[in-house]
């Protein structure tokens, strides 16, 4: 796991420290998510799980710390990696309908200057089909359901064809047929060897969607294997006094009613 | 169908008119040989205010609608209220050691370098305080300007400030334009439609997703410079137009109206364009006829007016088009409701085996469900005018083949789509938004199939009543 030789490792991240004002919210964050894995970075509210994958690519500053993609840095291997913002970070009310909403994930590749063309629409719009929204391209987008909208800019991350996928939270409050939709997706990309890191705060779901996974509460609590990380005693230290409590009372619940 | 839109547009029209023939009677209006005067523009210099600033109009539309889309509109205001100083500044060097602070292109150096230091400060408030944006904004705007009106009194008592005039930036003074201002304003508008023209794409995600285009490596910090550079030139090209008090009027009034006529980024762009332009062109009109009008003002205004209209009768968003569009619907419903009903009555008490012969009174249906007061009766009036019921003997209706034929269809649309969203509960919710009436479009061809074997199935009719299938023919007597 721990080996010096990183470079076949899509994401590698060493004693990252990220700090709002005086706050600070990541502490010494080490994580390896290795190749080929669907993984999970969990934890509580506040955690900081959006904040490591948006440091890890530069788009909030980092106190000290290094991130590595593939052993070079997030510059040199932009062209390999898609991300995947949360819903709410942007205003749907925008005069964009959804394939010209994909369409944007091409832009880089397209290049300063030039217009969108007719392959590129092609490209978007099979995006669009493979998370079944093959019927909705021409819509504007704030007519779409949020679900809807969700599975967008999952279509905008598969177009680019990355090799890695960083998703902020893109099962949170999405109606079932969105999460079977990115389920095929996440099966899919694992198929394809692609490599996926996904914040997910839904404790219930996590062993049926993912592989790996990397607890954090403001610090790394734990991270590998799905099985190995999810146990009651990282869970416990991960989120505190509440699960501990619980715990205590249902354990104490049971020795009564087995002394009875 | 009434052409509703179209009256009322006669109608607004006609008062004008009416207040026009009002005013020409009290001598307010100019006489027709000063209309042709200025509608033909025989002044050379009319031509060249006219072209200046519908040119000014269409661009600040055209820059205004990115900015309104950063949603950094008041960004344009504190620009424009900055450039006061860089004014003042360029006159007092250009006298005192150039020699010619009168001139144009030189006061509007002035003005950009201020206004570009506005536009800095903002941005250094910004990051490195924790003061938030809309206070930024309201300091620098301030600070600013009243740097510029100490500077511009200051002018006033020089020997030849009292001749310089600067007090006419605040307000606009569109119609001391001359040919070389024209120029200025036309080389300006060039290069702001150039870089709004090969930068569109990189504005557009920008504008949408600025964290998602810093992930791509976009330059975002530099985008949005360029951006606000680009707002800072047509600011300064619009000082003389209408003033820059007024300027950010121009910038967000003709976006925000284009807004209600479509959903489209281009569309927006050439509409907020046209709205820009004709603002700036019937202004100049107007207050050309009527000199002691202020230009800059009535550009505005009338660029109001535009918004105005926009709002009432924009055919993507507008209230007009909502309250169409929702009114259709709710008459779509209830006709369904009313053929539904009288279907499901007719399948239940109807005595003959053809649909087409069994007669129903206004009771029968009116037990069937709820009705709003009126909605029956008016429903039924309409369904008959419109052909899907007939009335042999009064107060005793039937269906007509039409009428029969939809009943049929919305019926089992109806019921399919209820089939689904029992069986598939589970993704159903994430295709309600669809029109249930075309539930054919909407359902895979295998769950529809599977839907319709369901419909026959003798286990789901207790749980949907009865499943029609022929207009001919016995009709399924399952209540019996």
């Amino acid at each position: 796991m721990s080996s010096s030789d990183t470079t076949d490792h899509p994401l590698t991240i060493r004693d990252l420290n990220v700090a709002y004002r005086r706050k600070v919210v990541l502490w010494d964050a080490t994580a390896d998510f290795p190749a080929g894995k669907l993984a999970a970075i969990v934890g509580p509210n506040g955690a900081g799980k959006s904040t490591l994958i948006k440091a890890a690519m530069d788009l909030i500053p980092s106190v000290s710390g290094s991130v590595s993609f593939w052993g070079k840095t997030y510059q040199n291997m932009r062209h390999r990696v898609a991300y995947v913002p949360q819903r709410e970070s942007v205003d749907w009310d925008f005069p964009v309908n959804a394939r010209e909403v994909v369409a944007m994930g091409l832009y880089r590749k397209v290049g300063w200057f030039r217009p969108v063309r007719k392959a590129q629409r092609e490209q978007a719009q099979a995006a669009l089909e493979r998370v079944g929204l093959g019927d909705f391209g021409d819509r504007q987008i704030s007519q779409l359901s949020g679900g809807q909208q969700q599975r967008v800019f999952l279509a905008r991350a598969l177009v680019q064809q990355a090799d890695l996928y960083l998703m902020d939270e893109p099962f949170a409050s999405v109606d079932a047929a969105t999460e079977q939709a990115i389920v095929q997706v996440l099966h899919d990309l694992k198929e394809q060897g692609k490599s996926v890191v996904c914040v997910h705060h839904d404790l219930d779901t996590i062993r049926d969607f993912f592989d790996h996974a990397l607890l954090l509460n403001m610090r790394v609590v734990a991270q590998g294997d799905i099985d190995t990380v999810m146990t009651r005693e990282n869970l416990a230290i991960a989120y505190g006094g509440k699960h501990h409590l619980l715990d205590r009372v249902a354990r104490e619940i049971r020795e009564e009613e087995l002394q009875r | 169908m009434i052409p509703w839109r179209l009256i009322i547009f006669c109608l607004g029209f006609w008062f004008l008119g009416l207040g026009f023939a009002h005013a020409a009677e009290s001598h307010l209006l100019p006489s027709s040989a000063d209309i042709w005067r200025v509608v033909s523009l025989q002044d050379y210099n009319t031509r060249i205010v006219f072209i200046g600033t519908a040119l000014f109009g269409a661009v600040g539309g055209m820059v205004g609608t990115f900015l309104l889309l950063r949603k950094r509109s008041l960004m344009s205001d504190t620009i424009s209220h900055a450039t006061l100083p860089g004014i003042g500044i360029a006159f007092i060097v250009g006298e005192l050691f150039l020699g010619y602070g009168k001139s144009l292109p030189w006061l509007m150096f002035g003005a950009a370098v201020t206004g570009l230091a506005g536009m800095g400060m903002v941005l250094a408030i910004r990051k490195l305080s924790k003061i938030k944006d809309d206070a930024a904004l309201a300091i620098v705007l301030s600070v600013f300007f009243g740097f510029g009106i100490a500077l511009v009194t200051m002018v006033q008592q020089m020997p030849t400030g009292n001749a310089a005039g600067l007090e006419g930036f605040i307000y606009g003074k569109a119609a001391s334009m001359t040919v070389s201002d024209g120029w200025l304003i036309f080389s300006a508008a060039l290069v702001a439609g150039l870089v709004c023209y090969f930068f569109y794409k990189e504005f557009k995600v920008l504008c949408f997703d600025a964290s998602f285009a810093a992930s791509q490596g976009w330059p975002v910090l530099l985008l949005d410079v360029a951006l606000l550079v680009l707002i800072t030139v047509v600011t300064v090209i619009g000082l003389q137009a209408v003033g820059l008090l007024l300027v950010v009027a121009m910038m967000i009034i003709p976006p925000a109206a284009a807004r209600f006529w479509t959903e489209r980024l281009d569309r927006t762009l050439l509409i907020a364009m046209g709205i820009g332009f004709i603002s700036g062109l019937l202004g100049v009109f107007i207050s050309a006829l009527y000199p002691r009008l202020p230009a800059g003002a009535i550009i505005v205004l009338v660029a109001a007016a535009l918004f105005f209209l926009s709002m009432v009768l924009g055919g993507a968003r507008g209230m007009w088009f909502r309250y169409h569009e929702h009114h259709e619907l709710s008459r779509r419903v209830r006709r369904q409701h009313l053929l539904r009903s009288i279907y499901e009555w007719l399948e239940v008490h109807g005595k003959r085996t053809d649909l087409l012969d069994d007669e129903f009174t206004l009771d029968d249906i009116r037990q069937y469900r709820t009705w709003t007061p009126g909605e029956l009766e008016g429903g039924l009036q309409r369904a008959l005018q419109h052909g899907f019921l007939g009335e042999d003997h009064p107060g005793r209706y039937h269906l007509t083949g039409k009428g029969a034929r939809d009943a049929l269809r919305v019926v089992r649309n109806h019921r399919l789509w209820e089939l689904f969203l029992i069986q598939y509960a589970d993704i159903a919710p994430g295709r309600v938004d669809r029109d249930a009436d075309a539930v054919e479009h909407i359902l895979e061809p295998d769950i529809l199939q599977e839907l319709e074997e369901l419909l026959e199935d003798e286990d789901t009719r207790k749980r949907i009543p009865l499943s029609p299938h022929r207009l001919n023919g016995a009709v399924h007597g399952g209540a019996a």
